[in-house]
């Protein structure tokens, strides 16, 4: 990927209010060395179309507001530079297909907003004796990992569980949401237990380990591998393993002590570490 | 205008869902208080997700001599003595309580190798201070305070913008603004407001903000007769990206320098040895030598020049390269591949590599950054009580970016995320108590609602009439905002004259006639174009403070920096700029700073003693996330 400089761009944007009667609209803009598909469209409002539907905010990939489809990936337009695309053929961006329209490329996406409030939020053992919690780089490498997460919800949008099946959408939450609960039962000081919950409100089984998600985060979170995976194992142990059944019945969930340096942090090491 | 308005009534309102506004809801709600939360954009998306470096707290993991005592008197320093000194106490005593209640509800701090919350280098900061996550710890708080405030059921009102405060009798009663996803109008009774808007960084044209910082909170605050003090005192961030132009202004985390990089000009001299002010002389390294033995031996050395705070930093890169001696895109040169293993750069500044690999096809493992000073915080903003954030206004708080008096004329790096913790519950807490004191919130006046009704749809309305062709006279909301964004960076930037000065009060004043003929197409649902018209009515009210504020202060200091005034002076240095709106007229005034205890100003006095020994071994590889 080199800044090579652009005269002028043609950018196709879907405009319209609903899916049904909107269609694509072709603009033509200058374009300057390292110009991001989201300085395009902002040429296009200023130039163009100033009633333009844009969701934006931070335009330095940590936000995750300006999610769309260019050329047909989900990507964020502020980090999707011109000159990554081909430079013969029209930029199309579209909005995410997988929610409801507001306006041309602004969706609503308040359906994760919804799933978010059905999961039970951390509950930390008490500190130590000292007074103090302790937990190591090690234990906290891998949560740290899906923390990264900035609610794009491109993993969302690309999810064919969701994006293909409108009626999958009240049994399933989708990869984002698998993230978050992977990041909660990893976390090393909490006591809450949501794995009846995972199996039977968040629709895990519903995921069929295609991948797309991960293929499409912008943090590089390895949501397949080190969310989805883990958390199904830990069902499959759960729920369908008799003698891992009655241990944990019996010894329930129990936090490795306050201060004491664990030996063991999990089933499964993690994939290795994203590129970034 | 009624029947297409929604109607709500809460004990407390709270606007703005940035780190301020969230805590604030949190501790209302904990209270008892009804409260709405209300965000201009999605929940979560707010600025404070932006902030990289860490949270400023005296946690004493990394070194057992730090204690509030020394992150006080950093503070204090660092705003060159203008800061409220109460509220730096508060905040400097409070800070640490305030991280841990963090890890309680599920952020996950980088750690010490025995486990505790790991603390970084920051500018300012005597010790190493700030708890982290990698270089995205803004995220990490923003996502574990929206977390808590989903656990406690808080009604969120997402891509709401307020445009006016209803008082009554002087009370708050109210704000009335619109739902951008319909356009919808919507009125919230209230018995108190808290206002978490942040800043004003988009009337600058190379800015860290996003378009939602438009100053709001401010203007509507000073609208409803509350004071606001140090506008003159605006932040430029020393290091935002300068090229390619497309990312001009984005930040670059001050943690690049705490963690070894160093500025360096176009001949490679590292030049913030001849910056170093006499005020922070005798606990700065002068040598190369002794600046990067400080970074494992702090008992023996002292900081490098590189983390002055970033005032000084800021006017030293605008020297540099206005004496020629800048890069070729107009910065100077911010190295640390040359002075760390590539390891430890992706360890502890990931979002930076990836920033410049994707941005500008730089590698920062391998080649110096370019970067030059960018616009990014304000240290002005509504005039509140130390102690429970309360305005001039019966029922106002203010927190945040919004408020102003805990920083003084400078910010350092690291106690923003800090004093969004801190006000941002003491906020709460007041609203929440003078809510519980009140039977119902103040009456609304139905005609001045009407009339803000037809305010806001005024230019879709003058935008209708046009068929084709732009009506005579007819603005555009984005040429007001380009030419307003030229107009401060040029004339109200980090370098300010009188004549400048005048001048950009005069530019202001013909782009608000402009703004009352702006004419935007379309209609009422997600509509930038009207959004940003009327977002520049607060933006413009801001500018034209901040213009007039730094016209008023005849002498350097902190983020005001005058040609024409180039000493501090030690008569202003007990006065805040104090604006206040009255008859619609906004007037200027001088006041005196609180008076500061004698037994703080010896704290602040004091200087580093050489006895300093690190608690840990602090030099043990620090392990970052990712």
């Amino acid at each position: 990927m080199t800044v090579t400089p652009q005269k002028e761009a043609t950018v196709r944007v879907w405009r319209g209010e609903d899916r049904a009667s909107g269609d694509f609209k072709e603009y033509r803009v200058p374009i300057d060395p390292g110009m991001v598909v989201l300085d395009v469209l902002f040429r296009v409002q200023a130039e163009h179309a100033p009633d333009l539907a844009v969701r934006w905010n931070c335009k330095a990939g940590k936000c995750g507001s300006c999610s769309a489809e260019i050329n047909g990936r989900p990507k964020l337009m502020c980090m999707t530079r011109v000159s990554s695309l081909p430079a013969d053929e029209p930029i199309t961006v579209a909005p995410m297909a997988t929610f409801p329209l507001v306006r041309d490329l602004v969706t609503d996406v308040s359906f994760n907003y919804e799933k978010a409030k059905t999961i039970p939020n951390v509950r930390l053992a008490p500190p130590g004796p000292d007074g103090k919690r302790r937990m190591y780089q090690e234990e906290v490498d891998r949560v740290q990992e899906f923390h990264k997460c900035i609610e794009c919800f491109l993993c969302q949008d690309v999810c064919h569980v969701i994006r293909d099946h409108e009626e999958n959408k009240e049994a399933f939450s989708g990869p984002r949401f698998f993230v978050r609960l992977a990041a909660l039962e990893m976390h090393p000081l909490d006591t809450n237990d949501r794995l009846e919950l995972i199996r039977a409100k968040h629709g895990l089984g519903f995921c069929n380990i295609t991948k797309c998600c991960t293929e499409v985060c912008p943090e590089q979170i390895h949501i397949t591998d080190n969310a989805i995976i883990q958390l199904k194992e830990r069902v499959v142990t759960e729920y369908y393993d008799p003698l891992a059944w009655v241990k944990r019945r019996v010894l329930s969930k129990r936090p490795p002590a306050a201060g004491q340096r664990p030996t063991d942090i999990g089933d499964k090491e993690p994939a290795g570490p994203s590129e970034r | 205008m009624k029947e297409l308005r929604d109607e709500r009534t809460y004990d407390v309102v709270v606007i703005g869902a940035g780190g301020a506004g969230i805590r604030a809801a949190i501790e209302a709600t904990a209270q008892g208080a009804k409260t709405a939360l209300v965000c201009k954009s999605l929940f979560g998306k707010a600025h404070t997700v932006m902030a990289e470096g860490g949270i400023a707290a005296a946690l004493r993991n990394v070194w057992k001599e730090d204690g509030w005592d020394v992150h006080f008197r950093d503070t204090m320093r660092g705003g060159k003595l203008l800061n409220n000194w109460r509220m730096a106490q508060l905040h400097a005593q409070e800070a640490p309580d305030r991280v841990l209640e963090l890890e309680e509800w599920g952020a996950m701090f980088d750690r010490t190798p025995d486990g505790l919350i790991l603390q970084r280098d920051f500018g300012g900061h005597r010790y190493a201070r700030l708890a982290h996550v990698g270089d995205r710890t803004g995220l990490e708080m923003i996502r574990t305070l929206q977390n808590r405030a989903v656990e406690l059921g808080i009604d969120v009102l997402m891509e709401c913008t307020i445009q006016k405060l209803l008082v009554d009798g002087g009370r708050v009663a109210g704000a009335f603004g619109y739902w951008r996803q319909t356009g919808r109008f919507v009125l919230l009774r209230a018995k108190a407001i808290v206002i978490a808007t942040g800043g004003a960084g988009k009337a600058w044209k190379i800015t860290s903000n996003s378009w939602e910082y438009t100053g709001d909170g401010m203007a509507m605050a000073l609208e409803a007769g509350a004071d606001l003090i140090d506008m003159e005192f605006v932040q430029f961030h020393p290091t935002g990206m300068v090229w390619p132009p497309s990312v001009r202004g984005i930040l670059v985390t001050e943690g690049v320098r705490g963690d070894g990089g160093t500025l360096r000009n176009k001949g490679g001299e590292r030049f913030m040895f001849r910056y170093i002010p006499e005020f922070f002389r005798a606990e700065t390294a002068d040598t190369e030598a002794e600046a990067d033995r400080w970074y494992d031996d702090k008992k023996n050395n002292r900081r490098t020049p590189d983390l002055l705070p970033r005032d000084e930093v800021a006017r030293a890169i605008n020297t540099e390269v206005k004496a020629g001696r800048g890069t070729p895109h107009g910065g100077v040169y911010l190295d640390i591949a040359s002075r760390r293993p590539a390891e430890h750069i992706e360890k502890r500044l990931p979002s930076m590599l990836h920033q410049f690999k994707e941005l500008a096809d730089i590698d920062i493992t391998k080649e110096p950054m370019e970067v030059g000073p960018t616009c990014h915080y304000f240290m002005g903003g509504i005039r509140v009580d130390a102690e429970t954030a309360a305005t001039t206004v019966p029922g106002l708080f203010a927190a945040g970016e919004a408020a102003a008096g805990m920083h003084g004329a400078n910010r350092l790096g690291g106690n923003s995320l800090s004093d969004l913790l801190v006000f941002g519950r003491r906020a709460g807490l007041g609203a929440a108590q003078f809510a519980a004191g009140q039977r119902a919130p103040g009456a609304v006046d139905e005609r001045e609602v009407d009339e803000l009704a037809r305010r806001i749809t005024a230019p879709l309305e003058r935008g209708a009439s046009r068929t084709g062709a732009p009506a005579p006279g007819a603005e555009d909301p984005y040429r007001i905002h380009a030419d307003l964004q030229d107009t401060m960076q040029d004339l109200v930037g980090i370098i300010r004259t009188q004549r400048e000065l005048d001048e950009a009060a005069r530019r202001i004043a013909a782009l608000r006639d402009r703004l009352d003929r702006v004419a935007v197409r379309g209609g009422r649902r997600y509509n930038p174009g009207w959004n940003l018209a009327l977002d520049l009515r607060s933006l413009l009210t801001v500018a034209e403070v901040v213009a007039r504020a730094a016209a008023t202060r005849t002498e350097s200091r902190g983020g005001h920096t005058r040609n024409d005034f180039p000493e501090t002076d030690p008569e202003w240095g007990k006065k805040n700029v104090v604006v206040r709106k009255k008859d619609g007229e906004i007037s200027l005034t001088p006041e005196a700073l609180p008076e500061m205890p004698a037994d703080l100003k010896a704290i602040v006095g004091e200087q580093p003693k050489p006895s300093e020994q690190p608690a840990i071994e602090h030099t043990a590889p620090a392990r970052a996330g990712r």
